[in-house]
């Protein structure tokens, strides 16, 4: 059990540049022969908040789980005050001064605030726990960062906001050097989150070296001294946050290299551009619609044989926009119109019925049922929408799924094999195929490239042009910039949960759209479009 | 309409058989038929004519699982809906009867279905609400003492027989027939398995989740009711307190055995009947070989034990790694 000590007497008054409090070099991870991890290092000072970024996969969550002995590293040295330590659990880390609060908090919600704040260490005397006393150092605890809070009463009584204060509390009161933070503001409000900050900045005056994993770039800027951006597993930078402005910072985030970025992308002319003289009319139209605490307000015009790209980084409401526009979730502002007429988009099914298809980004927690076949996996929207009581017989079935997994080249090509033995880039195509024979209008796609190999993806960017060309539309949302750059017709970058620009013909360019993402300032107007979207 | 001849259905029909020859083995005359006043009889007959309730039963509860859900509640409807049939049985005409109580156990299978559907209770839970107030309605109906009734229309429903056949067994076929025609002869058994194997993705392509999650209660509820029924007419009377105790326990048994996973998706229908035969058959053979009827709950612990072991991933994996094999 760990003594309990008055959170102030031995923290070290560290001035906020010091000595490195945390040092991290050479961390390594393989998962399976996938390196998740790669020779990756990071140092941390006392008093400095560190942000650290990358998009999905980048290996962040791996990074924090093997500092904190969660998972056991290959290979790479962990050095805390130049002493080097290696904790086999979070118990160890803790125990050596390295504390994790976790975006969804670890705290027992029915149990009282001073109980959370003690939970395990409770004062005690001859077995028996000191209910008044612990409730007493509860409140001073709290009273260092400003919280008044009844701590007899039971902990979900509070806000969200308040519940991670309390287990930040709970994390520093166990004398933690450091404090790792991982996305702590993914469900907090503005307001929240300055009552976040203010107490994460009473703590890097204590010395606390603070790890803040986080989406939200303006958050970044506002708390953090330095920055590390992971990309793949490796280290793709790491600088103090005075000399990598925005735009330097997304392009490390995403990959592009300056000279990359900025050399003229290549944009190969659509079929659907040449033949198309006249523009056709949108089909589908969105006005103003949005979700409070989802997406901000959006207009959107759909056209056949036009497409469509969603820009932005991560958690900035890429896949919130297409959930919101496939029925998946509900609108509570503005209109959405097919064919002039208005519809609710109320579920999938609905959406379905008015010929859409989506393609979701989780393939197989939203996509794939794994045990049925390929088959089974390709007929069922049709299925679906057909309705019960007018079945497809087994050997439309056959013909359906033959047609499409010659069409797509799905390997193996056997319709009877169960869809969760399949590649990734497999599962996709068939996942495209499933849409494909309800002969959508709209076809909604969120990430369609990701995890798949090499050819796949290809192949797949193939179908996106061919498909366009046959005159359907496509909302695309993609993290591969140079991707959306050769197809798109129109770009949407999001940032924040919001539609902050529309590029459009020439102004479609990777250096165009990461000024977009990376674009600071809210006085300054967006480009177009988007008047509503603050 | 495929029948969908289970690609992994031998182990239960080796398992029937095997019990089946044990019983032989136990009593020697077991596979002795005898037609005597029209009516077939010997012992064979009758694992499945006392088979026929659980079996019926496991008719609505393979889908129920299929889906991913669970149905606690069918042996207190299957009290309920027999002890409307015998109060009624005597004053009214069959149809007027069957209707009553066939109607009671779509309605309380509907009700189920609107917990699990629209308000999203846990099945177990939502089940479990019926499961304890069902007996107590079917005591209001009987008026706490055991209903009978002679009404030899409603007899013979459960002591009847067709072509020689013992009635509940020419049941217990048709309803299979029937459920068979609904399920695979139309897109609902796709559209279940679906659903059972992944919610979110069934959803998202488009499937009525919510709608055919009510359905699927609502005909588990009415399986439950025409197995009140045929029990209430095998005895000529309602039980409330005991008329289809447990069973429902039984039903998910069988279904188990069956082949289909409490995780949802596929389900065969004429395994899970497979299943009811089983159990029936394993208790017909302790009561042959004259061992205290206690041990057959001893017995079921350890069959459903041997089953679920066999159904085990991580016991696979076990095995595999153990004869050196790849799974």
């Amino acid at each position: 059990m760990v003594p309990i000590s008055s959170p102030h007497d031995d923290a070290p008054a560290a001035p906020p540049s010091g000595a490195p409090l945390l040092e991290l070099t050479g961390f390594s991870k393989s998962f399976a022969g996938f390196k998740a991890l790669d020779q990756v290092e990071l140092t941390l000072r006392a008093g400095e908040a560190h942000a650290l970024l990358g998009e999905n996969g980048a290996g962040k969550s791996t990074l924090i789980k093997c500092m904190t002995g969660v998972v056991h590293r290959d290979a790479g040295r962990l050095s805390l005050d130049g002493v080097e330590i290696a904790p086999r659990s979070a118990e160890e880390a803790v125990k050596a001064g390295i504390a994790t609060v976790y975006q969804e908090v670890n705290l027992a919600p029915n149990l009282s605030v001073a109980q959370n704040l003690f939970l395990g260490r409770q004062p005690t005397r001859f077995g028996l726990v000191r209910e008044g006393e612990m409730r007493r150092r509860a409140t001073a605890v709290l009273a260092e960062f400003d919280l008044d809070l009844d701590v007899a009463a039971p902990l979900e009584r509070y806000s969200v906001a308040v519940q991670h204060i309390v287990a930040i509390a709970r994390a520093v009161d166990q004398s933690a050097r450091v404090l790792i933070l991982d996305e702590p503001t993914a469900s907090l409000d503005a307001h929240e989150v300055e009552i976040l900050f203010a107490v994460l900045r009473k703590l890097k005056a204590r010395g606390i070296g603070i790890v803040f994993v986080t989406h939200f770039l303006d958050q970044v800027y506002a708390i953090c001294e330095r920055i590390t951006v992971l990309r793949n597993g490796r280290l793709a930078g790491s600088a103090t946050t005075a000399e990598l402005p925005r735009l330097d910072l997304v392009r490390m985030m995403l990959g592009r290299e300056l000279a990359q970025a900025t050399a003229p992308a290549e944009r190969a002319p659509l079929a659907a551009r040449e033949v198309a003289g006249a523009r056709e009319a949108a089909f589908a139209t969105f006005e103003n619609y949005g979700k409070a605490g989802y997406v901000a307000p959006f207009d959107l015009a759909l056209r056949p044989g036009h497409v469509v790209g969603l820009a932005g980084l991560l958690g900035s409401g890429r896949t919130e926009t297409t959930r919101l526009i496939f029925g998946a979730a509900h609108a509570d502002s503005g209109t959405a119109t097919v064919d002039g007429a208005r519809v609710a988009l109320a579920s999938p099914a609905e959406a379905l019925h008015l010929g859409f298809g989506y393609c979701p980004e989780e393939r197989k927690t939203e996509g794939i049922v794994a045990e049925l076949t390929v088959r089974e996996n390709i007929v069922l929207a049709l299925q679906a929408r057909r309705g019960v009581t007018r079945p497809l017989s087994r050997r439309e079935q056959d013909e359906i799924a033959a047609k499409f997994i010659r069409l797509l080249d799905i390997r193996p090509p056997d319709p009877e094999r169960p869809i969760g033995l399949l590649s990734g880039g497999n599962q996709q195509k068939a996942l495209l195929a499933r849409w494909l024979a309800t002969q959508p209008r709209l076809l909604i796609l969120d990430e369609p490239t990701r995890g798949i190999d090499v050819g796949a993806h290809a192949e797949i960017i193939a179908l996106i042009r061919r498909l366009c060309a046959q005159g359907m539309a496509l909302l695309v949302v993609s993290s591969e910039l140079e991707e959306i750059v050769t197809y798109a017709d129109e770009v949407i970058v999001l940032r924040d949960r919001a539609h902050v620009a529309r590029l459009t013909g020439d102004d479609i360019t990777v250096p165009g759209i990461l000024a977009a993402i990376a674009e600071a300032d809210p006085a300054q107007p967006p480009p177009a479009a988007a008047g509503r979207a603050a | 309409m495929s029948l969908r001849l289970p690609r992994i259905g031998t182990s239960q029909v080796v398992a029937l058989l095997a019990i089946l020859a044990i019983n032989w083995v136990v009593s020697p005359q077991f596979f002795d038929i005898r037609l005597q006043d029209g009516r077939l009889f010997g012992s064979l007959i009758d694992v499945l004519n006392r088979g026929a309730p659980v079996a019926i039963l496991s008719l609505g509860m393979v889908l129920v699982i299929a889906m991913r859900g669970i149905d606690l509640s069918v042996g207190a409807v299957m009290a309920i809906c027999g002890a409307i049939a015998a109060s009624l049985a005597d004053s009214h005409s069959l149809p007027v009867v069957l209707a009553a109580a066939l109607g009671a156990g779509l309605l309380c299978g509907l009700w189920n279905g609107f917990l699990v559907a629209v308000l999203g209770i846990q099945p177990i839970v939502a089940t479990l609400i019926l499961m304890v107030a069902g007996r107590g309605i079917a005591q209001l109906i009987t008026e706490g003492r055991i209903v009978t009734f002679t009404s030899p229309e409603l007899a013979f429903l459960g002591g009847g027989s067709v072509l020689g056949l013992p009635t509940p067994i020419v049941i217990t076929l048709a309803l299979l027939a029937l459920t068979v025609l609904i399920v695979r002869g139309t897109a609902l058994g796709l559209l279940i398995e679906a659903t059972g194997g992944n919610a979110r993705a069934a959803a998202l392509a488009g499937v009525g989740t919510r709608l055919i999650t009510l359905a699927v209660y609502a005909w588990c509820g009415l399986c439950a009711a025409i197995a009140g029924v045929v029990a209430a007419a095998d005895i000529l009377g309602a039980d409330a307190n005991n008329a289809g105790l447990w069973l429902e326990l039984d039903a998910i048994l069988a279904v188990v055995i069956g082949g289909t996973s409490l995780f949802g998706g596929r389900f065969s229908l004429v395994l899970a009947v497979v299943g009811a035969l089983i159990i029936q058959a394993m208790n017909t053979g302790i009561l042959l070989s004259g061992f205290p009827p206690e041990t057959n709950l001893v017995v079921k612990a350890v069959v459903v034990l041997a089953v679920l072991l066999a159904q085990s991933p991580r016991l696979k994996g076990l095995g595999s790694s153990l004869f050196g094999r790849r799974a």
